[in-house]
């Protein structure tokens, strides 16, 4: 019982169970959409168990579907998933004095708001730990593989995800973590930059501003490029301030609230 | 089971484990990690987040783009869950009652 009394596997669970609203609809959508291409049952959970990476394994089975040749397939997954090559080289300092087995664990788990919540616990100033990690990645990892079991087996159970908004709190939660980095430095210039490219990229062959074959999925990839390489021009702190910047992400309050030192976090822009 | 999709799911599993390991590898390889790395490295979340929901804000309709802008807002003055909270409201009543 000491286990569930742990504050910090409760924290875990608090702040994973709410996205579980938004989590199982897409992965019940995977299931049924897996199925109706053929797939069995068994082929589609354990893709949701073992691959675990939710957008690439929309493009993988809709490729599939396509008959595409197992190189391209495999192409699209990686430029999917290229984005969690910066999320693990950015959990770098968070982990690097863990165990290897700790890694791995933190490494398969690493989801979009797995890495999120990550961020936010050590922005907090909470050292990270395992057993927090854990039950947070518990809730997104049973979440998505059980309603890719019913979406498999029942098909979309929930017809209309709309009218709920559910299609919605994904990209709020999103948003919201987003907002809770803004204390870190140069945040409003990675922040528009990503947002411009992400949205030219995703919309500009639609609007006939870019080939076809750009497009989403591109637009996370090269978006987020985009906003990390801004972040890595801007000419860098003089020497000594990677400890003011240290202070900066480890304030800001349980929330993720930046605490109100935006303009005091400013002058390390300019040196 | 279909035979060929269990080696797509396998190589496919593979791929997604090595891009989550991969930063982590060659960063920790790295003795001293330059300033302008480490700047980049703590833009990755605010990127990459960002990257994700953009287009949301222009692709949907009136109403996606004002619960995100409310969403923002509200983030200014309060926590994380109440803001996506009240968000989520904004959005529910405005695609049912207006």
């Amino acid at each position: 019982m000491r286990f569930w009394n742990d504050p910090d596997v409760r924290a875990g669970f608090t702040v994973g169970l709410p996205l579980l609203g938004a989590v199982c609809p897409v992965a019940m959508v995977f299931g049924a959409l897996s199925v109706q291409l053929g797939l069995t049952v068994a082929d589609t959970v354990l893709m949701s168990a073992i691959v675990y990476a939710g957008a690439s394994q929309m493009v993988a089975i809709d490729l599939w579907g396509q008959n595409v040749p197992a190189w391209s397939i495999l192409l699209a997954v990686f430029a999917v998933n290229f984005r969690h090559l910066l999320y693990s080289a950015a959990l770098t300092p968070i982990i690097q004095t863990q165990r290897w087995f700790t890694k791995a664990f933190v490494f398969f788990f690493l989801v979009d708001p797995q890495f999120a919540f990550t961020e936010q616990r050590a922005q907090e100033g909470h050292p990270f730990k395992l057993r927090w990690y854990a039950a947070l990645a518990s809730v997104f990892f049973f979440g998505w593989t059980i309603a890719t079991l019913i979406g498999a087996m029942f098909g979309s159970l929930i017809k209309n995800p709309e009218a709920l908004g559910l299609d919605m709190l994904l990209p709020l939660y999103f948003l919201a973590l987003v907002m809770g980095f803004r204390a870190r430095p140069r945040w409003a210039l990675v922040v528009t930059v990503a947002g411009v490219v992400s949205v030219l990229i995703a919309l500009g062959p639609e609007l006939g501003i870019l080939p076809a074959w750009l497009g989403p999925p591109w637009h996370v990839t090269i978006g987020g490029l985009a906003g990390v390489f801004a972040a890595a021009l801007v000419p860098p702190h003089r020497p000594g301030s990677a400890a003011g910047n240290k202070a900066a992400r480890n304030s800001g309050d349980r929330n993720g609230n930046a605490p109100p030192l935006d303009g005091a976090a400013a002058p390390q822009l300019r040196p | 089971m279909t035979p060929d999709f269990v080696w797509l799911t396998l190589a496919c599993a593979a791929l997604t484990f090595a891009t989550r390991a991969g930063g982590y590898l060659v960063l920790s390889r790295i003795p001293n990690i330059p300033p302008r790395v480490e700047a980049a490295l703590d833009a990755v979340p605010a990127a990459v987040m960002t990257a994700l929901v953009a287009p949301a804000f222009f692709s949907g309709t009136w109403r996606e783009a004002f619960a995100m802008a409310l969403c923002a807002l509200l983030c200014l003055r309060f926590g994380l869950s109440g803001a996506v909270a009240a968000a989520m409201v904004a959005l529910v009543a405005s695609r049912h009652l207006v």
